[in-house]
């Protein structure tokens, strides 16, 4: 098992250090100065200047990347010129408000799509099966913006249950907190919890026709046991994969519900850097997206062995 | 590999490969009798024809900005007054935005916008993808790096590269375009190179290899015939997300130029004034769903149609 990890870990290194050259290409692709682009609009030639020694942008392509990733390496992932503030400060500074509406998001696309998934195989081609795929197709369809909006004005400018917008820190108190992530969290769980119950539908419904279920059943089993027991429990690998590919989903409804709520998160961090041009956070942002999408990923293949134990590393 | 140029195409060996389609007819009978695939392409060719047909539908200029009626609720009456003197009412039925552009004609318009968008993405996605995915799974020397840097393109969450390709050039529709069309990529090419790997071991191939056809000749009358309904069903698939993205782009104020009537950058527009006005965001946002819905509920048929394996999942 250790040496799988290690393996995998490996594997990892050239996906990412690929994903460090785009990045890196992505600013010397921009037409123009890549100092005067870092240094910002506003900018005089003195601070192109000192922007340009200090990157060491007057260097061969290859020692350019050499530094930068040296840089990186160490941590330092640079300054943001437009907010005036070193660019790890500024993540750090961002990541609660992130990660508690992912973490929100995930436990209820989990809590609600695998059990309607689970129903939809069990009741397959009844209008219940119906209903749960006609709206995971939907779910898809409607961009999370208009989803968010929508639940803003039902739920909060007409019926006042939830706070229109904006964000409270843990640290201010439990109820507020949850208070104001109930609604972004269910925004942007709807696309998520399309693709998790069409997924567990598909992989139970492949499931269900196995000689085990049938001998379950022929011992007397109760169909619930069969159901989340026996059925899930076979199933769950392609499930769990989807929740970990899904992940890509939910860092782009990240930038976008952030946007809808106001919540000062790593996704608002994001457009607001694009807005302005800000391109040494935009690439740490790319970056560190990218390596979270690669490490879940891994980490929930490491997991494959827990649910079916045939699968040995 | 090198094929010997003596011998012409040998038609008598491989005459089943270029068949993996039905007929047309029968093809097109099967898929107009399933019901979902009827629905979604019926609702696609409407918006197309209003698209085409916004002028005729009583539609105003939609870039007509009109400062006396600003932020009207859908159903407002405007008299305009011709050149000659002479007044008629015009009834904003969708409203008008903080401009006091016409909502109504905006969103028929932005049909145009939105359908060309997911066409143009799709078609360039699928041939980038199609090239890259056939000369990966053909040509040996460049599988690996071709593949490795898609796994790169991958790795990094598609909203985030669309975000970022659309940072490093000026705000245009070509922009716009080529950052969907980017994440769009490596997903193709994975899909037709898996195609090309399976088919080359197939004996008709090899019996085409065998009696020296010449490869751009073994591609595209062997080879390319099998990527055809894959491709289709992934087009389909790839119109759709092109239609959000879009609208995703342009709501996060990186889209393109805020006067051309898409759907995004009407419910942009309508961001600011959401809780007084929601009609700025709802009515796109319905058509933009509904409009989506039609796209995928044509590609999940098409799927069931073309893969008979798939049927019912």
């Amino acid at each position: 098992m250790a040496g799988y990890i290690l393996r995998r870990l490996l594997a990892a290194i050239p996906v990412l250090a690929i994903v460090a050259v785009l990045v890196f290409l992505m600013l010397r692709l921009t037409p123009g100065d890549p100092a005067a682009v870092i240094a910002g609009d506003n900018a005089s030639s003195e601070q192109i200047a000192q922007v340009r020694q200090k990157l060491g942008l007057d260097q061969s392509l290859p020692a350019q990347f050499a530094i930068w990733i040296g840089n990186l390496l160490h941590g330092n992932l640079g300054e943001s010129f437009f907010f005036k503030k070193s660019i790890g400060e500024l993540i750090l500074g961002r990541i609660e408000p992130t990660l508690s509406l992912a973490a929100a998001t995930m436990l209820i696309a989990v809590c609600v799509a695998i059990p309607l998934g689970v129903v939809a195989a069990y009741r397959h081609g009844s209008w219940l099966d119906r209903i749960v795929m006609g709206m995971s197709v939907l779910g898809f369809s409607v961009p999370v913006f208009v989803i968010g909006y929508l639940l803003i004005y039902v739920f909060s400018i007409t019926l006042g249950w939830f706070p229109v917008q904006g964000y409270q820190p843990l640290s201010a108190g439990l109820g507020g907190y949850l208070h104001r992530l109930v609604l972004p969290a269910v925004t942007l769980s709807v696309v998520y919890i399309a693709l998790i119950a069409r997924m567990t539908r598909a992989s139970v419904l492949e499931v269900l026709n196995e000689d085990y279920i049938r001998t379950a059943r022929a011992k007397g089993q109760v169909e619930r046991k069969i159901l989340f027991r026996h059925a899930l429990k076979n199933a769950a690998v392609p499930i769990v994969t989807v929740v970990g590919i899904g992940i890509a989903l939910l860092i782009g409804g990240v930038v976008v519900t952030e946007s809808v709520f106001a919540i000062p998160g790593l996704g608002r961090l994001t457009v607001d850097a694009v807005l302005a041009r800000d391109y040494p956070t935009i690439q740490a942002l790319i970056l560190m997206f990218s390596g979270v999408y690669v490490l879940i990923n891994l980490l929930i293949d490491l997991t494959y062995s827990l649910f079916d134990p045939r699968i040995r590393h | 590999m090198s094929a010997e140029p003596v011998s012409a195409e040998p038609t008598l060996l491989a005459p089943v490969a270029a068949a993996p389609l039905p007929p047309g007819r029968t093809l097109a009978a099967r898929l107009m009798r399933n019901p979902v695939v009827a629905i979604g392409a019926g609702f696609l060719l409407l918006m197309a024809l209003i698209g085409a047909f916004a002028p005729l539908l009583g539609t105003l200029d939609p870039g007509a900005i009109n400062p006396a009626t600003r932020n009207r609720p859908p159903g407002f009456e405007r008299t305009i007054r011709a050149e000659d003197g002479s007044t008629s009412t015009f009834r904003h039925r969708m409203g008008t935005d903080s401009l006091g552009r016409d909502v109504y004609s905006r969103v028929l318009y932005g049909a145009r916008v939105s359908l060309a968008i997911a066409v143009s993405v799709a078609a360039l996605s699928l041939a980038v993808g199609l090239l890259l995915g056939l000369v990966a799974g053909y040509i040996r020397p460049l599988d690996g790096p071709i593949m490795r840097l898609m796994d790169g393109l991958m790795a990094i969450p598609g909203i985030l590269l669309a975000i970022a390709v659309v940072s490093l050039f000026r705000a245009g529709l070509p922009a716009v375009i080529a950052a969907i069309v980017v994440p769009e990529i490596p997903r193709v090419v994975r899909l037709v190179r898996s195609i090309v790997l399976s088919v080359r071991e197939e004996p008709y191939v090899e019996a085409a290899i065998m009696a020296g056809t010449r490869l751009p000749l073994l591609m595209a009358r062997h080879i390319l015939p099998n990527t055809v309904a894959p491709l289709i069903v992934q087009g389909t698939f790839i119109a759709a997300s092109a239609i959000l993205v879009e609208a995703v782009l342009s709501f996060l104020g990186i889209g393109i130029p805020p006067e051309t009537p898409s759907w995004g950058n009407i419910m942009a527009e309508g961001r600011n004034l959401f809780r007084v006005y929601p009609h700025n965001i709802l009515y796109p946002g319905i058509v933009l769903g509904l409009t989506v819905l039609a796209v995928n509920m044509l590609g999940d048929g098409l799927r069931d149609t073309l893969d008979p394996k798939m049927t019912g999942r």
